[in-house]
This record gives structure tokens, C-alpha cells and sequence, in this order.
């Protein structure tokens, strides 16, 4: 950071232009918020109706990982521009993730 | 620091490499310590060559071999091998980028103490009724019943300077991430830039599977946990697992560096452009996630059932064709090349065959069958020398001669680097070629002894004069550094006369912002582009000469870290001594207290002025 570095004034267009699209992202974070509070309810009611374990873990780990794709996407701000090395290192750590505990799984408590 | 710069005497030199932040002394002492400690695990590896060098000897006692050999593999992995490397990746990488540090230099000088403090708490077992004894890689239904305190000191120990490690891992990705200069893209970063990345990006995943392995193993032995005893429904595979998944990738962790170094040297010293530079990117990102993908194949003979181990038998055997697409890539770089066989050349070319046996070696032992005969005896010892001495510790060797002249202004001695290669090169293979066939003859490895009727005399004997061999190298290198150290001669800029990328660029001695202006990056091997073109500055700027913003120096690291060293010793007597609680608590309250200081005081460091940057004395 140097000290003469300059003072940016945005123009009119520009200004006009980020209103627009804080607008458009305000809107789709409500719109996620509210999706996501439907998943949730989805998932309270299959266990409140009692339907059989068998239907309701794989549906509610389903829906978590929905909403977990959700979160990341419209909460965290992957879905804008600039984000391909966070994802890649997302992306790495949930097929390392997920290979570890299928092993243990499979080798240490199953088989 | 604009004042007129002086003399420093003893005490003020000392508090500055203690509070130092800058990339390139905490470079120094990461190379110093690991230095240190490569020494320490050397003499241990001398202890157990001597042992073993005749049938039925007692030079040691079957208890202390098992320490010995439980230290020498610790020491070497985690307190000599990685901070050498980081020492490299501390000096060279932030250079290569075109960056004025690291991208978090407070975090940098922190993650060195607690490797520090982490390593001499492993040490100080020693001392303190005895080392750990369980072996580097410290199984679970060994470990728990291990007596005395050596195991604790090898979880506490390893859980402190691990987290340096880590620490400093995610500094570098940061730092790659973040701090390129204008022009360098991902595809024009050197070699040695990406597989500090790739390893890097290992450590960030490779690491917590440790931690949580390491915190079970302290909780177990001191405070009561049952995580791995099956007594009380624990499992003690899954220790295995845990280091396993850890440990693999470790070995990629020293090994991609160690590749990027070499990719480095055969470019250097051929005069020629890296060959299929994209490839050889391409095969370190591949490596580094397979080297998730098989670490099971290190349990072959636990009876995981045929099916896993065949995955992983098939998954290993695909580590192989990254690999050798990196050794036709180095055999394609000096083919045709204007070679100088300099001695950081000299090692490159003794790599290629070392390594390569070592890797075949290690397709072989990924044959889930072969493995049921290979495992456990010295084959396996011979094969993970192979690689690790001949890839990682050649690297090592050969990155001191290159960047010494980097790091220090100083050129070491040629002749006698070459007598170090040589007495060392032929001191390897002599110790380790034979012991696959110790392995063959059915020789079991961490045995203490062997009897004389069991025809393994002669071939251990010869093993133990090349270990000699090694020593010898080793002692004419530390000569050649203090004769080297003693004269003093400036080396100046570029003194490899070819260097190719951005760190041989800069003037010597390196000033302490790195770059007086960002340069411009114009394409792989910059400096080389700029040279051909006739730039005799050898580097195009990317900004006007304007103030640079530096981070103050600052004590806190030591402080944070010395905390935890306290906690670790009353964690080690909890249950036995009175004062352990209080003696945890104090240290992580000093820790503690370190971090809020850090939090609440704001440091915004200091700006070098342009005026200062346009004098002679350039800032200083």
C-alpha cells in the first residue's frame, strides 16, 4: 500500500449497475433462506410421521447435502466470479472426505 | 529503518533472528535446525549400523536399539527432512513469485518456533527417562503399552510441531495464491513453486488425520481414553488408519519438493527450457491426489479381505505413471542440453537411477501378495531408503549447494562438494542396495541383533561400511560450509551464470524487501527471457518505485509457542505429579494470553520510504 495511492469515485453507470445487482443477489439469498427452511421442515415431518429408518436417513443426508451445497453457493459467495480455487480445494477435501469414511466404513466397522 | 546501517553486536543479532518475520531468516534457521537435527539422526543411524555391523554384538541393549531406531525415523521425517524443505521453500519460493514475503510473515516466524519447540520436546526424552521406543510410525497395541514416558513425548512432541508444519503449509498456498507478481500465471510459475503448492496443499489435508490420531494417542496414555483399546470397545486399527492417511502422503510431501528442486537443476545446468513443463505440472497435481488414494497398502498384511486390498494394490501401481512421466520429462530436459556437470547437476544425475530403483522396488511391494513376503523385513527398509535418501536427502544435498549462494552470498566449494557427492553416492548404495537381499534372505527389520548361524554377517557388515561412507560425506560437507562460511567471498548475482527464473535476478546480498519494484513476468524462466534479450537489470518492472509497506518484528511467536512447551510437560506427568494440571494451565494460559496480545494490539507495520529506496544504501 503506497500513500499515493488514488481515491476511486465510481460513475453513475457503475453505481447503478452494483445496485441492480445487490438487488438481484438480496433476492436469491431469500429466496435460498426460504428453500432452505422448506428442506428443514421436509426433514422434521418425515421423522414426525414416522415413516421407516430406512426412508428417512438417506432422505435427510440427501437434503443435508442439499443445503449444505446451498449454504456454500448463495451464503458463502461461491457462486461469484474468482472463487475456481476455493471450490477446487472444496471439491478436494469432500472426495478425500468422503473416500475416508468409506473405507472406514467398509474395512474397519463393517467388514 | 531508514537510519544508517551498522554493525550489529551479538545480543541485538540474536534478538533479531529471534523476532524476525522475514522470509529469508526464518529460511536460515529452519535450514540451521533441520541441519541440527539430520546431524542427531545421522549419528542414531551410525548407532544402529554399528549394532548391526556383527552377529550377537551388544554395543547397544535391545531397549535402547528400539529407541534409537524409533528416533532416527521420527527425527529424519519430521525434524530434519520437512523443515529443510520448508527451509528451501521459505528462501527460494517468495523469491520465484516476485513477492516481498510470505503471505502471513507472523504466522511464518510462529510456525518455525513451535517446529522448533515441538523437536526439542521430542529430544528432551532422552533426558528424561528414555525416548519413545514404539517405532516412527508408533502402532497403537505397541504404543499403549509402552512403560515410561517416551511415547508421550513422541505425541506431545509430534503435536506441537505439527502444527507448525501446518501452519506453515497454509501460509505458502496463501502465498502462491495470492502474491504472484503481475504476469506470473499458474502455467509460468517454476517448478519448484509447484510442488511447494501441491505439497503444501497435502500438508492442509494430510495433517489433521495426525492431529486427531495424535490427541487420541495422548488421550489414551494420559488422560484415561479407551480410543484404541479393545478391552473397552476401542480399535486399535484405527490408529493404523489414521497415520496411514497421514503418513502416505507425508512421503509425497517430501518428495514433490524434492522433484521440484531437481526439475529446477536439470533446466539450470542443461541451459535448456524444462521439457513438457505442462506435463510435469500436470503429473505433480496427480501425485499429490493419488498419494490420498493408497495408503492402505502400508496395512496389506492387517487382513483388511482381498477386495480392499486390491483396490489399493491397483491404485498404488497408478502412482507409478505420473512419476515416470516426470522421469522422461528430466531424461528429455538434459537430452541435447549444453550440460555443466556442476555438483548440485552431479546429484541430479545420481537421482535418476536411485530413485527409479527405489520406485520399482515399491511397484513391487504394491503387489498385495508379493507384500505378505516382502513386509516387514528389510526390503522394505532398503526400499524406503531408496526413495527417501535417493530422492528426498540427495534433493536436499544438492538444494544446499544450489542456493547457498542465494541464501548466504557465498559460493561452497565445487571440489569438495563433489567429494561429498561421491563418498555419499556410493556410501547409499552400498548400505541399502544389499539390504534387499538381506530382506530376500528373510531378515526382519527393528530386529537388534541376529545370530551367527543365520547368514546374514557379511552382507550387514558391508551395509555398515557404507554407512560409514555416508558419514564421511556428510563430515566433508559441514568442512567445506565452514571453510566456505570462514572466507567469506561474495558470490553476487547470478552466480550459477544460467539461472533461469526470478530468485537469481535479484541483487546480492538479497535486500530485506526482496524487490525495490514488482517485476513484470513475460513468461516461463523470465530472467532467462529478459538475459537473451539483452536486459542487463534482467528484470522488467511492473509498478513506478513507490513507498513499500513492511510487517514489524515481533517476539510474540516464541512467547505463544514456549506456552505450549510448558503445557506439553504437564500434560506428559498428568496423573503422576501434583503440579501437572497447574503447570497445563499455566501454559495455555501463556499461549492464550500471547494470543489475545497479538489480537488486541494492532501492528500495522512500517513503510520504506521512496527517497530511502533511491539512495545508494537502498532502504537499509
Amino acid at each position: 500500500m503506497s500513500h499515493d495511492a488514488q481515491v476511486y469515485v465510481r460513475s453513475q453507470t457503475e453505481f447503478d449497475y452494483i445496485k441492480q445487482k445487490r438487488k438481484k443477489d438480496m433476492r436469491n439469498q431469500v429466496t435460498t433462506f426460504g428453500i432452505m427452511i422448506f428442506l428443514t421442515l421436509i426433514s422434521f415431518t418425515a421423522v414426525a410421521a414416522g415413516f421407516s429408518v430406512y426412508l428417512i436417513v438417506p432422505v435427510i443426508l440427501l437434503l443435508a447435502a442439499i443445503q449444505v451445497v446451498l449454504q456454500l453457493y448463495y451464503f458463502m459467495h461461491m457462486s461469484e466470479k474468482n472463487h475456481q480455487v476455493v471450490a477446487f480445494f472444496l471439491y478436494s477435501a469432500v472426495l478425500l472426505a468422503f473416500t475416508f469414511i468409506l473405507t472406514f466404513l467398509t474395512i474397519i466397522w463393517w467388514g | 529503518m531508514s537510519s544508517i546501517a551498522k554493525k550489529k553486536g551479538f545480543g541485538a543479532t540474536l534478538w533479531d533472528y529471534l523476532t524476525t518475520v522475514d522470509h529469508k531468516k526464518i529460511a536460515v534457521m529452519y535450514l540451521a535446525a533441520g541441519g541440527l537435527f539430520f546431524v542427531i539422526g545421522g549419528i542414531e543411524a551410525m548407532l544402529i549400523r554399528i549394532q548391526l555391523a556383527q552377529p550377537d554384538n551388544d554395543f547397544v541393549s535391545a531397549g535402547l536399539f528400539n529407541e534409537i531406531i524409533t528416533m532416527h525415523g521420527t527425527t529424519m521425517i519430521f525434524l530434519a527432512a520437512m523443515p529443510i524443505l520448508f527451509g528451501f521453500m521459505n528462501a527460494v519460493m517468495p523469491l520465484q513469485i516476485g513477492a516481498r514475503d510470505v503471505a502471513f510473515p507472523f504466522l511464518n516466524s510462529l510456525g518455525f518456533w513451535l517446529f522448533l519447540f515441538g523437536g526439542i520436546f521430542l529430544n528432551l526424552s532422552w533426558f528424561m527417562g528414555g525416548a519413545p521406543d514404539a517405532g516412527w510410525t508408533s502402532y497403537a497395541s505397541l504404543s499403549l503399552a509402552s512403560p515410561g514416558h517416551g511415547i508421550d513425548f513422541y505425541a506431545l512432541g509430534l503435536q506441537i510441531a505439527g502444527a507448525g508444519t501446518y501452519i506453515g503449509g497454509i501460509n505458502f498456498l496463501v502465498t502462491i495464491i495470492n502474491m504472484r507478481a503481475p504476469g506470473m500465471t499458474y502455467m509460468r510459475m517454476p517448478l519448484f513453486t509447484w510442488t511447494t503448492f501441491v505439497a503444501s496443499a497435502l500438508i492442509l489435508f494430510a495433517f489433521p488425520p495426525l492431529t486427531i490420531g495424535l490427541f487420541f494417542l495422548i488421550l489414551d496414555r494420559m488422560f484415561g481414553g479407551n480410543f484404541f483399546d479393545h478391552t473397552m470397545g476401542g480399535n486399535t486399527i484405527i490408529w493404523e488408519h489414521l497415520f496411514w492417511i497421514f503418513g502416505h502422503p507425508e512421503v509425497y510431501i517430501l518428495i514433490l519438493p524434492a522433484f521440484g528442486i531437481f526439475s529446477e537443476i536439470f533446466a539450470l545446468f542443461s541451459r535448456k527450457r524444462l521439457f513438457g513443463y505442462s506435463s510435469m505440472v500436470f503429473a505433480t497435481v496427480l501425485i499429490g491426489f493419488l498419494g490420498f488414494m493408497v495408503w492402505a497398502h502400508h496395512m496389506f498384511t492387517v487382513g483388511l479381505g482381498p477386495t480392499a486390498n486390491a483396490i489399493f494394490a491397483v491404485a498404488t501401481m497408478a502412482i507409478a505413471v505420473p512419476t515416470g512421466m516426470k522421469i522422461f520429462n528430466w531424461l528429455l530436459t538434459i537430452w541435447g542440453g549444453s550440460i555443466k556437470v556442476t555438483t548440485p547437476m552431479l546429484y541430479a544425475l545420481g537421482f535418476i537411477p536411485s530413485f527409479v530403483a527405489g520406485g520399482v522396488t515399491g511397484i513391487m511391494q504394491a503387489a498385495a501378495p508379493l507384500d505378505y513376503q516382502l513386509h516387514d523385513s528389510y526390503f522394505i527398509v532398503a526400499h524406503f531408503h531408496y526413495v527417501i535418501v535417493g530422492g528426498v536427502v540427495l534433493a536436499i544435498l544438492a538444494a544446499v549447494h544450489l542456493y547457498w549462494p542465494l541464501m548466504f552470498n557465498q559460493m561452497l566449494s565445487e571440489k569438495l562438494g563433489k567429494w561429498t557427492f561421491w563418498f555419499f553416492f556410493i556410501g547409499f548404495h552400498l548400505t541399502f542396495f544389499i539390504q534387499h537381499f538381506l530382506g530376500l534372505m528373510g531378515m526382519p527389520r527393528r530386529v537388534f541383533t541376529f545370530g551367527a548361524d543365520q547368514g546374514w554377517d557379511l552382507f550387514n557388515l558391508i551395509s555398515s561400511i557404507g554407512a560409514a561412507f555416508m558419514a564421511v560425506g556428510v563430515i566433508i560437507l559441514v568442512v567445506n560450509i565452514i571453510i566456505t562460511v570462514v572466507k567469506n567471498v561474495p558470490a553476487g548475482n547470478d552466480p550459477w551464470e544460467d539461472g533461469r527464473t526470478l530468485e537469481w535476478a535479484i541483487p546480492q546480498p538479497v535486500p530485506f524487501y526482496n524487490f525495490k519494484q514488482t517485476p513484470l513476468v513475460r513468461g516461463l524462466d523470465t530472467f532467462w527471457i529478459e538475459k537473451q534479450e539483452g536486459n542487463k537489470e534482467g528484470m522488467t518492472y511492473a509498478e513506478p518505485l513507490s513507498d513499500i509497506h513492511m510487517p514489524n518484528n515481533s517476539i510474540i511467536p516464541i512467547v505463544m509457542t514456549f506456552g505450549l512447551f510448558i503445557a506439553a510437560f504437564g500434560a506428559l506427568y498428568n496423573g503422576e505429579k501434583d503440579w501437572a494440571i497447574p503447570v497445563i494451565v499455566l501454559g495455555l494460559a501463556i499461549t492464550l494470553g500471547s494470543m489475545a496480545v497479538r489480537s488486541i494490539k494492532d501492528d500495522h507495520g512500517f513503510h520504506i520510504h521512496k527517497e530511502d529506496l533511491m539512495n545508494d544504501k537502498g532502504g537499509k
